[in-house]
């Protein structure tokens, strides 16, 4: 086991350095640079926008950028952004906890939609109930956020007035006033997020539950004479979960990386509407800084979940 | 327009037969700038007219709450002397402020000046080689140490600095700047300099306190911590900022004029797009203001009916343009397309160009995608053509295009397309992909082919085509199709940098990279001689005719083809009393702002 995990560890190593090689060499052949703006201004001369260049590095060949970004990411230092000036770790900082807050919350909403409806689905097939919440489950993950986003601001901020469709991640009130506020603006992003999860989990939750319950330990429960409720909570959803975990497990990286469109729509400075802006500004570290987090990331958590696999099932073993 | 003519109408706003925004109108009309129009009255001895500016009503400073304001793209960093865009402009103008500012009409507003230098005050001197200003007294940063004339000098030679690649060293790199005693500096030009109120004023003329940017010169400029953490003097200070999502600012107490400011609390949210921008103003009433609503100008009317807000206009600096390539873009001449050495095959013909201006549907143009947002207008540089010369009007008219191409001798083949001497008028039309601008190409491809020209539409994503890319052909300075259309912003009172780009020494070019600011590469001997002239004219009223005649050379020559005006639109809360200028930033009388309940 330490010796597969071990080996595991330095595979990924070349793994990474090979994605950070393609990352970088992609955005470096891409079009445009980040002095765009300077470029179009009659007021400022050429020189300052080659001295800027020649400042930041851009004038260097490809590889001769890649080492230099390669070995200061080693040492920890990710640079700082073209446009901002500021390091990018700062930069990513200061976006991480409402990302943490607006993602997580949606990744959690989503489970306690999805978990308990999948189990009654899956308990109750073809039932009324169980047509509905499928209904439902297939509008969801065919409706994209773009547009469950927009519905939701014409419906709740501008027919209703309920709701701020604009999020703002400092509010200067304090105490309960702090709190309600920033659920008040949470709500949609939130909700259209944690909706469309809870869709696909659903379907996921449902066929895994269906799995299991067809199988013999769970025909010997019910023959026990134990309650209903007891058979499904202890002996289905708990074997019927594994691959559900595993699943959560890869999408924690996802919540790093932010939700791009529903940050745009909903002004949530969270480090996917960062690396939006970032990539039309063509900020190269930045965009870097948070492909690369984010890819090690998949890749870290791939890991731990293979590994999860042989603790939760023992049948399952690594040489 | 000769300089008789504008002499006698100096004379009569003078002698007050001639209102001054008329005069000032006038003036825009013809291809000058407001603030030069001033500066033409003010150098005749007309007064200065006093800002106009509604009544500042609020009676104490502070008690207005929160102000809430939304730029769809966040500011990035907080030095107005390292900004990439408005929107770190308006950002730092929170915080900081230059001496003086442009108010619309073109008339300069002290801000750290104790008065506007003038001849007849002994600011500007009669030579126009130096002017000198008097500071106001008493006024502090932030931090609580007091704003000299150190500071000024200081900041101009920390703009001249090559080191520091800033953006405003143009402004600042000709000129010395002295120090007289703690309140007065003198700024000392190189050569004669008609157009004086540049360095220290409006958006490049913010002041920077020494006493933070000391040691951070040159190289060291970007680590200046008050590149992010600002100290200013302006009417709000540094609470918070996060890069391209909020700028947060609260009432300074020291500020320097009475009973301002009126809001508690500033915040200036980034991000999003402009639509929703203007709903949330418009509409929803959930911020104060917006800016730079790049809305159809339908949909603003839409949101306006809920009465919570409106779109307020006004003009500045900006033209929709048609360029015309005069150099073959399809002939390589040593790796160099739209080469110099390549003359046009038919565009350099008068009349094709001729035609092509008369079938640009300016009109419709506005009527069906503008709007308010768009006016129609015959002239390079500015606003409507209502007090335009002769020379300068524009006409729709696929008849007499057609009159033209045939008298030329372009004769219509069998396929409907004119040809001479086995060249077709078949022409590649370019733009950045903007819908408002693929349904202009659309209106001026389907005039085209009434009069007998093909043309084939091509859009390039924004991001390429206004990139300094040396190696993308696709570039707008690489100009390799027929004819481009883009919006070309003039950011600069006076016009001589932005007349610069259609004399020959100019061109574009692989020698210079692209970097030649003459697109088009017309060349034009006439053009160049009226240019040197302005260059060193120091009389302003000599000077601002020589401008309008080169704004009349390169709109009889049709070098460009100017399509729509494009003034200021922002979105304002009902309440909120403001007042936007198209010369300077939309925070430029920021001080003034407050709510009416």
């Amino acid at each position: 086991m330490s010796k597969y995990f071990i080996r595991r560890l330095l595979i990924l190593i070349p793994v990474l350095a090979g994605i950070s090689l393609v990352l970088f060499t992609i955005l470096a052949l891409a079009p445009g640079d980040p002095f765009e703006e300077l470029a179009t201004n009659p007021n400022v001369p050429p020189e300052v926008r080659a001295n800027l260049r020649a400042q930041f590095g851009l004038d260097d060949p490809i590889a001769v950028r890649y080492v230099r970004w390669f070995t200061s990411m080693i040492r920890g230092d990710w640079g700082f952004s073209f446009v901002s000036r500021v390091n990018v770790v700062t930069l990513i900082m200061q976006r991480l906890p409402t990302t943490i807050a607006v993602i997580g919350s949606a990744q959690l909403l989503g489970l306690l939609i999805a978990i308990p409806i999948g189990v009654y689905s899956a308990t109750r097939p073809y039932s009324l109930f169980d047509q509905i919440a499928t209904t439902c489950a297939f509008l969801g993950f065919s409706l994209p956020t773009f547009f469950t986003g927009l519905l939701f601001i014409l419906f709740f901020s501008i027919y209703l007035d309920w709701l701020p469709f604009i999020y703002r991640a400092d509010i200067t009130a304090t105490g309960w006033r702090w709190w309600w506020e920033h659920i008040r603006q949470a709500i949609m992003p939130v909700a259209v997020l944690g909706l469309a999860q809870a869709a696909s989990m659903t379907r996921f939750m449902r066929s895994a539950v269906l799995d299991v319950i067809q199988l013999d330990y769970v025909r010997t429960a019910r023959a026990k004479g134990l309650a209903e409720r007891i058979t499904i909570v202890k002996h289905v959803v708990r074997n019927a979960l594994i691959p559900v975990v595993t699943l959560i497990s890869l999408q924690v990286p996802t919540i790093f990386a932010g939700a791009l469109i529903t940050e745009q729509i909903f002004r949530v400075p969270g480090i996917g509407s960062l690396l939006i802006s970032s990539i039309l500004a063509n900020d190269t570290p930045v965009v870097m800084a948070i492909t690369f987090v984010f890819s090690a990331l998949v890749v870290l958590f791939s890991l731990i979940a293979d590994l999860l696999y042989g603790w939760l099932d023992p049948r399952i073993s690594y040489r | 327009m000769e300089e008789r003519d504008l002499r006698q109408l100096i004379g009569q706003v003078k002698a007050g037969h001639l209102s001054r925004r008329s005069f000032v109108q006038m003036m825009v009309g013809l291809g000058l700038t407001a603030p030069m129009a001033g500066q033409l009255l003010a150098s005749a001895g007309v007064a200065q007219a006093q800002t106009k500016t509604a009544p500042y009503k609020p009676t104490k400073r502070g008690g207005g709450g929160q102000l809430k304001t939304l730029w769809w793209q966040g500011a990035t960093l907080l030095n107005p002397h390292f900004a990439t865009g408005t929107k770190d402009q308006d950002g730092s103008r929170i915080f900081y402020e230059p001496l003086a500012s442009w108010d619309p009409d073109g008339n300069l507003s002290p801000n750290l000046a104790a008065e506007i230098p003038t001849v007849q005050n002994g600011g500007v001197s009669k030579d126009g080689r130096s002017v000198t200003w008097k500071l106001k007294k008493g006024v502090v940063w932030h931090d609580g140490k007091p704003f000299t004339a150190d500071d000024c000098v200081f900041t101009a030679e920390w703009v001249a600095d090559p080191a520091t690649a800033s953006r405003n060293i143009n402004t600042y790199k000709d000129l010395k700047v002295e120090k007289i005693d703690s309140h007065t500096i003198k700024v000392t030009f190189k050569k004669p300099t008609p157009f004086w109120a540049d360095a220290f004023v409006g958006v490049g003329g913010m002041v920077l306190p020494k006493h933070a940017f000391e040691a951070y010169k040159g190289d060291k400029s970007r680590e200046a911590p008050a590149n992010l953490k600002p100290i200013g003097t302006g009417p709000y200070k540094y609470v918070d900022f996060k890069p391209g999502d909020m700028v947060r600012g609260e009432l300074f107490s020291g500020y320097h004029m009475p009973n301002r400011p009126f809001f508690d609390t500033i915040e200036m949210k980034g991000g999003g797009d402009a639509v929703s921008a203007a709903r949330a103003v418009i509409q929803t009433g959930e911020f104060d203001y917006a800016w730079n609503m790049q809305v159809e100008d339908e949909i603003l009317k839409r949101l306006e009916q809920g009465g919570k807000g409106k779109a307020d206009i006004v003009s500045g600096g900006n033209i929709e343009h048609i360029q015309i390539n005069f150099t073959d873009p399809n002939k390589d001449v040593d790796g160099e397309r739209s080469s110099l050495k390549a003359p046009h095959p038919f565009l350099t013909d008068p009349a094709v160009r001729q035609a092509l201006n008369l079938l640009v549907d300016r009109a419709s143009v506005q009527e069906q995608i503008y709007g308010r947002t768009g006016i129609a207008t015959a002239n390079f540089l500015n606003q409507p053509a209502r007090y335009a010369s002769k020379a300068t009007k524009y006409e729709f008219n696929v008849e007499k295009a057609s009159q033209i191409l045939e008298a030329a001798g372009w004769k219509k083949g069998s396929d409907g397309i004119r040809a001479k001497d086995g060249k077709r008028l078949k022409m590649l039309y370019q733009t950045s992909i903007n819908a408002p601008r693929q349904k202009t190409q659309a209106i001026v491809k389907q005039a085209a082919a009434k009069a007998g020209i093909e043309m084939e539409l091509k859009s390039v994503t924004a991001s390429v085509f206004f990139s300094s890319d040396v190696a993308n052909p696709d570039t707008y300075a690489h100009f390799s199709t027929d004819i481009q259309m883009f919006t070309t912003t003039m950011t600069q009172p006076d016009p001589e940098l932005f007349m610069l780009q259609f004399t020959s020494w100019e061109a574009a070019s692989k020698d210079n990279k692209w970097q030649g600011r003459n697109i088009t590469r017309w060349r034009s001997e006439e053009y160049d001689k009226l240019f040197r002239s302005a260059e060193s004219e120091l009389d302003p009223v000599k000077r601002a005719a020589l401008f309008i005649k080169m704004n009349e050379l390169v709109i009889q020559n049709v070098v460009v083809i100017p399509v729509v005006f494009r003034p200021r639109v922002a979105a304002v809360a009902t309440t909120l009393r403001m007042e936007q200028s198209g010369w300077d930033s939309d925070f430029w009388a920021l001080h003034n702002w407050y709510r009416e309940a």
